[in-house]
């Protein structure tokens, strides 16, 4: 074991989760690797009042694309939607390539580095999904911005140090 | 911070260190396992846990919990003992640390007053307990996605309510990591200490009347605060800004360390400069960490902790000031706070101190060097809302930094630096960008990728109320 690996096993604040990189929000709100998908949110472009619910299994690479309540996304043919191609750009400006690709388990070569080379490694097709469930995670999501302020100190954060000045 | 005593702080580790944290390290390796599979020698590193508690009032408790642990049959109670003997070595080897840190920068510590006993509280934390224990008997190598997840409602219950905030956002960082890491089993290696930090003080914290928040008999202090330096902790879904100063009451009392804080629940892409967009109900304090001017308060609530309560109807902007000047002159005098009991951890010593008149160590851990002290900078801990960056603190010839002490060494966060680039002086602050990034690459980014609250909170608004 060399000292690196025991200075991470023995810190109190060893960086586990590499923090989401600044990305623009307005078209694609929500995006996670979570339940064993790529899955998010997308704001339609006509209407500000319907969201689409796009995601990717990792598991066989099925997708899919409904709006928030549950009528089958119109673009949806043989191929990903363009909601589906716009969650694969975001996701990859969020999380970078690499842990997407690992995540959904995706054989991306070295070169690749957009949402569509992404999407180009992928093999599934259309399948069904659990949009309800990953709209109620984004609303929940949402409700994070609702909390109040405290001033009241949290010694807990201390084992959460903020970083990400290297960029 | 004088270069003789600091030299000898670095080479003398208090007595009984090593060995503090190496029965420590036995119970966080019965968790990389689980109790479930403890094994001879597991079992025998919890007995040992038990061991160095045995001569205080946990002893007895924690031999039995230990024993229980080894048979399998182990209760929330008897987790909460061992989790309480694990605290009780960390707090000693904290005291240890911190009081060889008060020699070397020659601080005076405000005694700790006995805590009032908590009153009868409710207890919500039941979930939580069972989660807890459902991780401890799995052990981290057990994690998987259905664990994780079963912490999803408990969590969601705590966070409604605001008084438990501290348990919401510790379990929250927690389940996020493993989450994140899911199976565990995959990883390489656990971040064994880290973990079973987060464990024991959730589960030390799962308790009725075990943050009882702040009480009526708080006393208030009036007077004038210069904020010297903040130090900023983030998680996907919590930001904490904490700002060190001096505070100089009025009416002529000695000058205290005291510390300000302001929390925000966040998601995930809430990153950087925007950070500060989450405080907006506190233009007065964001207003004197961007601007650098003193800040003139009055009543606010001071904690035996050192922690003052903000409140930004209760202050006004002061005179500009600079904290290099002020941090010279009044960070040796200035009385520094007890640290409450559940508070004595390692990573709780976060010290302020004024480094000046140093050579930079380059190379791949940069440190500085005073005399034939080398002390490393903490770069992990630049946050990426502020202006401070690691070819900063390579040029820098003066830090206001927090002494900080991880995995077996003292580190120094810079908060702040004096530097020369090109030749030029210049002065870089943490909160610098309260109030909006001034380095016009920083304002370029954020007005390209737009204003991430807003949008959430627009789409908050349409969304969440239907
Ligand atoms: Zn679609």
């Amino acid at each position: 074991m060399d000292a690196d690996t025991t200075a991470w096993e023995s810190s109190s604040v060893a960086r586990v989760v590499p923090p989401a990189r600044p990305r623009k929000l307005a078209k694609v709100p929500f995006v996670e690797l979570a339940e064993g998908r790529l899955q998010g949110v997308v704001s339609s472009g006509s209407d500000i009042d319907r969201v689409y619910v796009s995601s990717i299994a990792a598991a066989g690479h099925g997708y899919n694309c409904s709006t928030n309540n549950n009528r089958p996304c119109g673009g949806l043919g043989g191929a990903p939607c363009k909601h589906l191609r716009a969650l694969a750009d975001e996701a990859v400006l969020q999380y970078g390539i690499e842990r997407v690709a690992r995540y959904l388990r995706a054989d991306v070569d070295g070169a690749a580095s957009t949402g569509a080379d992404l999407i180009a490694a992928l093999s599934g097709g259309r399948e069904p999904a659990p949009a309800a469930i990953v709209f109620s995670r984004f609303l929940r999501h949402l409700t994070y911005l609702e909390l109040p302020v405290t001033t009241e100190p949290i010694p807990e954060l201390h084992w959460f140090p903020a970083t990400g000045a290297a960029r | 911070m004088l270069a003789t005593p600091l030299k000898e702080l670095l080479d003398q580790a208090p007595d009984g260190l090593p060995e503090a944290f190496a029965v420590v390290g036995g119970f966080d390796d019965a968790l990389v396992h689980g109790l479930a599979r403890l094994g001879e020698e597991r079992a025998a590193a919890l007995s040992a846990l038990a061991g160095a508690v045995a001569a205080t009032p946990l002893g007895e408790r924690a031999a039995d919990a230990a024993a229980k642990a080894a048979a399998g049959s182990v209760t929330d109670d008897d987790l909460a003992v061992l989790a309480g003997a694990r605290a009780a070595l960390l707090g000693a080897a904290h005291d240890a640390l911190l009081d060889s840190l008060d020699t070397a920068l020659g601080r005076t510590r405000a005694p700790l007053e006995p805590a009032a006993a908590a009153p009868p509280a409710a207890d919500p934390f039941a979930g939580a307990r069972s989660w807890l224990r459902e991780l401890a008997i799995a052990g981290w190598r057990g994690v998987d996605h259905d664990l994780v997840a079963a912490a999803g409602q408990t969590i969601e219950a705590l966070l409604d309510e605001p008084r438990l905030r501290r348990q919401a956002a510790l379990l929250d960082g927690l389940a996020a990591e493993l989450r994140a890491c899911c199976p565990v089993a995959a990883m390489p290696r656990p971040p064994v200490r880290r973990w079973a930090d987060l464990w024991t003080r959730a589960l030390l914290f799962a308790r009725p009347g075990a943050a009882p928040g702040i009480g009526e008999d708080v006393p208030s202090v009036s007077g004038r605060l210069f904020v010297l330096g903040v130090d900023v902790h983030e998680h996907a879904t919590a930001v904490q800004v904490q700002a060190h100063g001096v505070l100089e009451p009025a009416g002529g009392e000695p000058p205290r360390l005291v510390r300000t804080s302001v929390a925000a629940a966040k998601v995930d892409t809430i990153v950087g400069p925007a950070l500060w967009r989450l405080f907006g109900g506190y233009p007065v304090l964001l207003g004197a960490l961007a601007g650098r001017h003193a800040l003139e308060v009055t009543g606010l609530p001071l904690l035996a902790s050192g922690d003052l309560i903000w409140h930004d109807d209760r202050a006004v902007a002061g005179e500009p000031f600079d904290p290099f000047a002020v941090a010279r002159i009044r960070l040796a005098g200035a009385l520094a706070p007890a640290v409450p009991a559940l508070d004595r951890h390692p990573v709780r010593i976060a010290e302020p101190v004024l480094a000046e008149d140093y050579t930079i160590e380059r190379g791949e851990r940069p440190a500085l060097r005073l005399g034939e002290a080398r002390l490393e900078f903490d770069l992990d801990r630049l946050p990426s809302c502020g202006p401070l960056t690691p070819e900063l603190v390579a040029a820098s010839t003066a830090c206001i930094g927090l002494v900080r002490w991880d995995a077996g060494r003292w580190l120094l966060q810079p908060l702040a630096v004096a530097a020369t680039v090109k030749r030029k002086p210049v002065v870089a602050h943490g909160g610098e960008w309260a109030t909006g990034p001034t380095d016009p690459k920083v304002v370029k980014a954020e007005a390209r990728s737009g204003d991430a609250v807003a949008v959430l909170r627009e789409r908050a608004g349409r969304l969440l109320r239907r």
